[in-house]
């Protein structure tokens, strides 16, 4: 899913970076709102545990692999403006450390992983959260289906950037239609381990997740 | 203020990310990835560029110089956890910190 160098044109990856750039400058301000003093370490080791998972390529069919994209995992755990810039520093220390995602192409990246990812996959989970029964269980299970939509979501990305700036002239619709049915099938990976984390730290610390504190407090105003 | 139970929770949710990247990397599909299989498929994957630090010592999760791929990826996920750990904990707290009012 990280973008190489090469693929799409400067001009186009430029003005990405700057989409990128200010997507990144509101989630400063927004993180500062949300973030206290338990939840600021929180985020940090979100970005942690996301940078380890993904390094955990699993293979989905003959000779292709995925990785955790993990923007519904931190959006629910930390919430949303918190969530993009974890993954924002994930993917900055993987371009310039790891080589891993083009130096050009990082404001390609950060919009597609950091920005749509996350609010796709956030965007998602509120929806299917309000239809399930206000349950801790709920939680986990809205978080894996944001996951699963989040990826071919930000693949989308990739073919929206395509077609603006691809250096290279192959049909739309075929790339289109690749890419998306690929990233499906990642995304039922992504659900399932997006899943298991969220579920694993409701059942210990269900105090320190976003996704449940948010509950929380409405059911508390809505109380008095 | 974080208690005792928050700290010791972190702890378990660092060496989990740690256990993970030094021990379980190694077991990594190394087949490409969703985009590169359909950029070799559809045939734009020539028009990838080498990565300007392809050369450098963490290139591609592994550690320059050390022959052992369980050492190398293992030993360049430990530094990746540590040095994502050391610039997201800063910005975080930085962020957090603050509403004394």
């Amino acid at each position: 899913m990280h973008i190489p160098d090469g693929f799409i044109d400067l001009q186009t990856s430029a003005i990405f970076a700057g989409a990128a750039a200010i997507c990144v400058g509101v989630s400063l301000k927004g993180a500062r709102k949300e973030l206290d003093d338990k939840s600021a370490p929180l985020a940090g080791l979100t970005a942690v545990f996301i940078f380890a998972v993904q390094m955990l390529n699993f293979p989905v069919g003959a000779g292709t692999s995925g990785h955790l994209l993990g923007g519904a995992l931190a959006a629910v755990l930390v919430g949303p403006w918190a969530a993009t810039l974890a993954l924002t520093v994930v993917l900055l220390m993987q371009g310039f450390l790891f080589a891993d995602g083009g130096l050009s192409a990082i404001g390609l990246n950060i919009f597609n992983i950091a920005v749509i990812g996350v609010w796709v996959g956030y965007g998602t989970y509120l929806i299917v959260k309000r239809l399930l029964p206000k349950r801790k269980s709920s939680v986990a299970l809205a978080g894996a289906i944001g996951g699963l939509i989040s990826v071919p979501a930000a693949a989308f990305g990739f073919v929206v950037q395509y077609a603006l700036g691809g250096n290279a002239t192959f049909s739309l619709t075929s790339v289109f239609t690749a890419m998306i049915g690929t990233h499906i099938v990642i995304g039922i990976g992504e659900a399932l381990i997006t899943g298991l984390t969220i579920s694993a730290i409701m059942a210990s610390r269900s105090d320190l997740v976003h996704g449940w504190k948010s509950n929380e407090t409405k059911l508390v105003i809505k109380g008095i | 203020m974080s208690t005792k139970k928050d700290f010791k929770f972190y702890l378990i949710f660092l060496a989990a990310a740690l256990v993970l990247a030094a021990v379980f990397s190694f077991y990594a599909s190394s087949s490409p990835d969703g985009l590169e299989k359909v950029a070799g498929e559809i045939g734009f994957l020539d028009s990838a560029k080498d990565h300007a630090n392809s050369d450098s010592a963490l290139a591609d999760y592994g550690v320059a110089g050390i022959e052992n791929e369980r050492f190398s990826v293992g030993l360049a996920g430990t530094i990746g956890v540590v040095t994502t750990g050391v610039v997201a904990v800063v910005l975080f707290m930085a962020l957090g910190r603050k509403k004394q009012k």
